[in-house]
């Protein structure tokens, strides 16, 4: 039948054959896969095991009498430092700082960004372009400034200092985000809603905002997971009563005494990352299309 | 310059819509030029040029979405040079047509109603009556991307309507639109106007949009108005070579020739041996036949040039009797178009689609001496 078909003339669509280039490259993207998640099960099963088994050495090997002990340890009862109260204080912190910080630097940004779209004024490209330069200077430059600064103002070490320092650093991406896909939008609506009579802030709520929906998405996106896997900005500027989840991790990985839990390490890494692994997860889809949508006129 | 540009004919608070010496300029780019102009109540006024040429400019600062260098905007009898768009009394239906996208028909029309803070029951009202105008009953709670073009636009006229306004602009409204709906609206538009009665100014670079809307047009080049009358008038006697050029198609043709005399009448030497004689040629007032000499350019339209034979010998005044071979056939359908030369230079005739002639024949045909338009070729004034 196949040797009919190909001594045929062509016709409807060309069948398809599974060539060794094809055979090839399924292969390699399974090896891919492999490679990158292999780690991922070294640490699950290491977070099953107890102690006795970890020290065995086998770190593929299948937990003998797994337990979630370390996981629970890892949320309630291993010691960051002098305190052994596990990392849930350190969660709840992050939603305490990554929600505020989140909402205030994409709101700013959105409104920077309608602001050099559509209401340029003498210097508004030089402005955007100072704003551009701040997102490519290391941060680690700000730091003692800032910290003098919030020193000197009395807010050292507090949530508002936390979320004001993560809403600065935010802002060039998101204006940069929000002003390019404001630019796609044919400046006729923004003359349409101004005859209707809408003033600044109508056409930024009503008009502008509600369009802006694929861009607010991967901007939620970029916000949670960086500000999230923030570490450094924490350990300085949040106060210890404040500290982030990295933060904890990293007191509960890096202790330089006693004995290492690596169960508990690992059980308490991946709880440090599921929340940015979820935004991933349920959000990927949005993000593509968010990506897309700056990319394509809309 | 800006005598030129004036087209004031009164006191600005008379007019429906008044512009006083406007001028737009960045830095040293002047965009419109000291333009003067008054547009009588219920007026459609197309404004009509090539791109760049100041029309799309001229709306936009008469809508107040656009700073303005100096001059004066007035609309009915107020000054609203200063004003905010809203508050000059005007509704404007925008090329891409500009709506809300996560609004409904409803929404979008009512939006400005809202923010005037007008009652729901008006709104209401205001929104029907206009939908049921511009038959948009059945569509008022979808979405713009739900819609077609030519119904899009319908929204967009809807919002501008609802407003209750004096004066409507339009900015190439019906550019994005197939040949077809483009059609389809432009009587739309026209019957809305007849129906409703306001003043309206319209921007297009579309000439059949120009020539059936309009009231007067005015033909916009470089920031100047070239020319401001009613359509007939600027078809048929066009004030310089920009205009006879920009209006009409296939376009005027243009015979470069000279003034001589002949039998002691002004004629145009066109070269060749042909000399067109300007006995029954209406001169434009204030001018009379140039010296022997000058150089000139004779514009015949296609459709002002008739084939056949001498009927009375070889010319009975009012007709000018050549011979030309075709060289080429455009048939477009409702006619055809053929190339010919004479004097060696080009010359389009516009006959019926069933007048059979053959490429490469030699034909008989007249120049209508009364319809051609005679042209200053150093400075492109008519004569």
């Amino acid at each position: 039948m196949s040797a009919l078909t190909a001594q045929s003339s062509p016709r409807g669509p060309k069948p398809k054959r599974l060539t060794p280039a094809r055979v090839g490259l399924y292969g390699f993207v399974a090896m891919s896969c492999l490679f990158f998640l292999a780690p991922l099960y070294v640490m699950i099963i290491t977070s099953l095991k107890p102690m006795e088994e970890v020290r065995l050495g086998y770190i593929f090997k299948w937990p003998d009498s797994p337990t979630i002990q370390p996981w629970i340890d890892a949320w309630s009862s291993a010691c960051t430092g002098l305190a052994c109260e596990g990392i849930h204080s350190g969660f709840y912190n992050s939603i305490k700082i990554t929600i505020p910080s989140v909402m205030v630097s994409i709101f700013a940004g959105a409104l920077f960004g309608y602001c050099l779209s559509f209401w340029k004024m003498k210097g508004s490209n030089f402005l955007f372009g100072l704003l551009l330069l701040g997102a490519f200077l290391p941060y680690q430059l700000f730091i003692y400034p800032l910290v003098r600064i919030y020193a000197w103002a009395g807010a050292y070490g507090t949530m508002f200092n936390i979320i004001t320092v993560h809403t600065i650093f935010g802002l060039p991406v998101m204006t940069l985000l929000f002003r390019n896909y404001f630019s796609s939008v044919p400046i006729e609506l923004f003359k349409a809603a101004r005859v209707d009579g809408a003033g600044f802030w109508r056409i930024f709520l009503s008009v502008m905002l509600p369009l802006a929906t694929p861009v607010v998405i991967v901007a939620v996106i970029l916000q949670v997971t960086g500000i999230w896997n923030d570490f450094l900005f924490g350990t300085v500027f949040a106060g210890q009563n404040n500290w982030p989840m990295t933060v904890l991790l990293n007191n509960i990985v890096n202790t330089t005494q006693g004995e290492r839990h690596y169960n508990i390490d690992m059980a308490a890494t991946i709880l440090t990352a599921a929340v940015p692994l979820t935004v991933y997860f349920v959000s990927g889809r949005w993000f593509v299309r968010g990506i897309a949508a700056g990319a394509v006129k809309g | 310059m800006s005598a030129l540009n004036s087209h004031a004919t009164g006191n600005p608070a008379d007019a429906s819509v008044a512009v006083r010496d406007l001028l737009i300029a960045y830095g040293s780019l002047v965009v419109l030029d000291k333009l003067s102009l008054d547009i009588p109540k219920g007026e459609f006024l197309v404004l009509l040029g090539p791109s760049g040429c100041g029309k799309s400019t001229l709306l936009n600062s008469i809508a107040g979405l656009l700073d303005i260098t100096d001059g004066e905007i007035w609309i009915s009898g107020k000054n609203v040079t200063w004003e905010e768009p809203k508050d000059r009394g005007i509704g404007m239906v925008f090329q891409s047509y500009a709506l809300y996208p996560r609004m409904s028909v409803y929404d979008n029309m009512a939006f400005g109603l809202k923010i005037a803070g007008l009652p729901k029951s008006e709104i209401e009202e205001r929104v029907g009556r206009a939908a049921k105008m511009l038959k948009l009953e059945p569509l008022l709670k979808r979405k713009p991307s739900e819609l077609s073009g030519g119904q899009r636009q319908r929204v967009a006229i809807g919002r501008a309507l609802v407003r209750n306004v004096d004066v409507f602009l339009f900015d190439e409204p019906l550019s994005n639109l197939d040949a077809q709906l483009r059609s389809e609206l432009r009587v739309e538009i026209k019957k809305l106007h007849q129906d409703i009665g306001n003043t309206m100014i319209y921007v297009t670079h579309d000439q059949i949009e120009a020539m059936t809307l309009a009231d007067r047009i005015a033909v916009m080049k470089g920031g100047i108005i070239q020319q401001l009358d009613d359509p007939h008038t600027i078809y048929n006697r066009p004030k310089n070579l920009f205009v006879a050029g920009f209006i009409g198609s296939p376009a005027m043709t243009f015979l470069n020739g000279k003034i001589t005399a002949l039998n002691g009448a002004p004629a145009v030497d066109v070269g060749g041996g042909v000399v067109v004689p300007l006995g029954r040629y209406q001169f434009e007032a204030g001018s009379s036949a140039p010296a022997a000499g000058t150089d000139v350019v004779l514009g015949v339209r296609p459709e002002h040039i008739i084939t056949g034979s001498p009927a009375d010998g070889t010319e009975d005044g009012r007709r000018f009797w050549t011979k030309g071979q075709v060289k080429m056939l455009e048939p477009t359908g409702a006619d055809t178009i053929l190339w010919t030369e004479v004097g060696g230079q080009n010359l389009t005739v516009r006959v019926d689609s069933d007048h059979e002639v053959a490429l490469y024949a030699h034909f008989d045909f007249a120049f209508d001496l009364d319809r051609a338009s005679l042209f200053d070729k150093a400075s492109g004034d008519r004569l």
